[in-house]
């Protein structure tokens, strides 16, 4: 069964590894994830992003579709992944090994 | 390197206030068991602590809990039926039992009950702290309940954030501590910024360490360099770092730094990311109206055009940090140990209005952790290299005077209760 809204039907094979409700599972998967597949993930959905954002700006935000919440999921991704594929080149923030931050309270949706 | 911000008279920042001097100062307050053990009495027992605010208290009823670890409690926090709020220890009177939690005791919870019951013995408690119910209370001797209410802390709000003095009769109330610099936010739209992201790590590091992380931003170009496509960070690591303005106001501080309109900047200055999502480090570019600038009197103290930040520092471990762009991060740095704290960080946004401007808050919010992490990952080589005594004395450049203010306050108030301490 499709998660995404028909028209985004192309990014369809993203969606189960990318569309997470929460920060720190975008995290982690970021953390779980080759640059090639971020990469693959990165350059499918950025240039869908303009048209994703006024898809969902269509709908009252406290109100989304169940597949609508899921495009916005992916866009959330898409944002976790932007700085090791337009900055860093890996997955981990440069210098930061040992560190972590919990997101600990995040807004819905 | 070309001086761009005016410094004052004095010739700079730091003689400008001559009781800080310019020599190395020692980090000895970082390490030592025996000054962390002063400064809980001296500082974290006798200052007003900010513990929260009061959207987290919205009616009657509504209370969340606080450790304190720093001195050595448990606090509840809750709006009574008279819509006061009071913070409570959050202990049992009959046999000490911590009063408020769940499944673990030493985890923080929220929520809105009618009054507390102890979960041991049955006793409970009226949102204002009267001991309404003993179990049975006969089988006691001579129990006055009158005497036995939770035991009560001073509490205060100002501008909607609730702070507490674990000081039985704090010698100074909370507009005459925050002082000059609190008044100078007056007004700001703290109320109408209600969508939170809240970040918290355990950090291994002495907590004016990670304040001194995030008091200046001489680091900024060079530990996050990376952060930005080479263009932009190689010339700005190049040019370094000027502050626009600080202060000092009594034990608090703060600075003013330029913020860059990115949205302005030509394209292969700005990440994709951020052009897509119209967001960055400084947050949103697309302001909601009337809801930018300097929102209060005390931002940009110095009137500068390329204003964009202002990183207010309140003694000891809260601190808040306004931008240009509309909305406001806070910092808390909670005491464990000497050598260990809680970090808090929260984003403070107003409630987006479409998916676009929740996207833009998102991508705000990450770029903060990507940063923060790089911050926060310094601190433990730091501790531990001091701990070494290896070096003592560390020269500290005009751009870092916050840091020299910090550690002379803490000295300050250890000092003085010290002196207190002798003459009882």
């Amino acid at each position: 069964m499709a998660r995404l809204p028909s028209e985004f039907s192309d990014l369809e094979p993203y969606a189960e590894r990318w569309c997470l409700p929460t920060e720190a599972q975008r995290y982690a998967c970021r953390l779980a994830s080759s640059m090639d597949d971020m990469q693959s993930f990165y350059d499918a959905t950025f240039p869908r992003a303009e048209a994703a954002k006024a898809y969902l700006d269509a709908f009252p935000l406290d109100a989304l579709p169940d597949d609508a919440t899921n495009l916005l999921h992916l866009l959330y991704s898409l944002i976790m992944v932007s700085f090791p594929i337009e900055c860093w080149k890996q997955p981990h923030v440069p210098d930061a090994g040992a560190a972590y931050l919990d997101l600990v309270g995040e807004p819905r949706p | 390197m070309v001086t761009q911000y005016v410094k004052p008279e004095a010739g700079s920042w730091t003689a400008a206030y001559p009781e800080l001097g310019t020599g190395p100062i020692s980090y000895e307050d970082s390490i030592s068991p025996e000054f962390y053990e002063l400064e809980r009495e001296a500082i974290f027992r006798r200052t007003w602590l900010n513990v929260g605010r009061v959207e987290q208290v919205p009616k009657a009823g509504s209370y969340f809990t606080k450790e304190l670890a720093v001195c050595g409690t448990s606090i509840v926090v809750v709006r009574g039926q008279d819509n006061t709020i009071r913070a409570f220890h959050n202990m049992c009177r009959h046999r000490g039992n911590k009063l408020v939690w769940t499944d673990y005791p030493n985890e923080e919870v929220q929520g809105v009950c009618r009054q507390f019951t102890c979960k041991y013995h049955g006793w409970r408690y009226a949102l204002d702290g009267e001991l309404t119910f003993i179990q049975q209370e006969q089988e006691f001797f001579d129990l006055d309940k009158a005497d036995y209410p939770l035991v009560e802390i001073a509490l205060d709000v100002w501008e909607g954030f609730i702070f507490v003095n674990l000081e039985r009769n704090p010698a100074q109330g909370l507009a005459e501590f925050l002082g000059d610099m609190g008044a100078g936010l007056a007004g700001y739209p703290f109320g109408e910024l209600t969508q939170v992201f809240t970040y918290r790590a355990e950090v291994g590091s002495n907590w004016k360490l990670f304040i001194d992380a995030f008091q200046e931003f001489y680091h900024a170009p060079v530990l996050h360099l990376k952060q930005h496509p080479p263009v932009v960070g190689i010339p700005s690591m190049e040019a370094g770092f000027e502050g626009i303005h600080y202060e000092l106001h009594g034990p608090h501080r703060m600075v003013s730094t330029s913020g860059g309109r990115v949205d302005l900047a030509p394209a292969e200055y700005v990440k994709p990311i951020d052009t897509r999502f119209r967001s960055g480090l400084f947050g949103p570019w697309d302001r909601p109206e009337g809801g930018t600038g300097a929102l209060a009197p005390g931002m940009n103290p110095a009137g500068h055009p390329q204003w964009g930040l202002d990183s207010f520092q309140f003694f000891p471990n809260f601190v808040l940090l306004t931008w240009e762009p509309g909305w406001y991060l806070t910092y808390h740095y909670w005491p464990l140990s000497v050598d260990r704290h809680l970090f808090e960080g929260r984003l403070y946004f107003r409630p987006p209005k479409n998916a676009s401007e929740r996207l833009a808050q998102e991508l705000a919010a990450v770029t903060f952790k990507e940063f923060a992490l790089q911050d926060g990952n310094t601190l433990e080589a730091t501790q531990t290299m001091l701990q070494s005594r290896v070096v003592t004395e560390f020269p500290l450049c005009d751009q870092e005077v916050l840091c020299r203010h910090l550690h002379l306050v803490a000295q300050q108030y250890v000092d003085a209760y010290g002196r207190v301490g002798k003459d009882i």
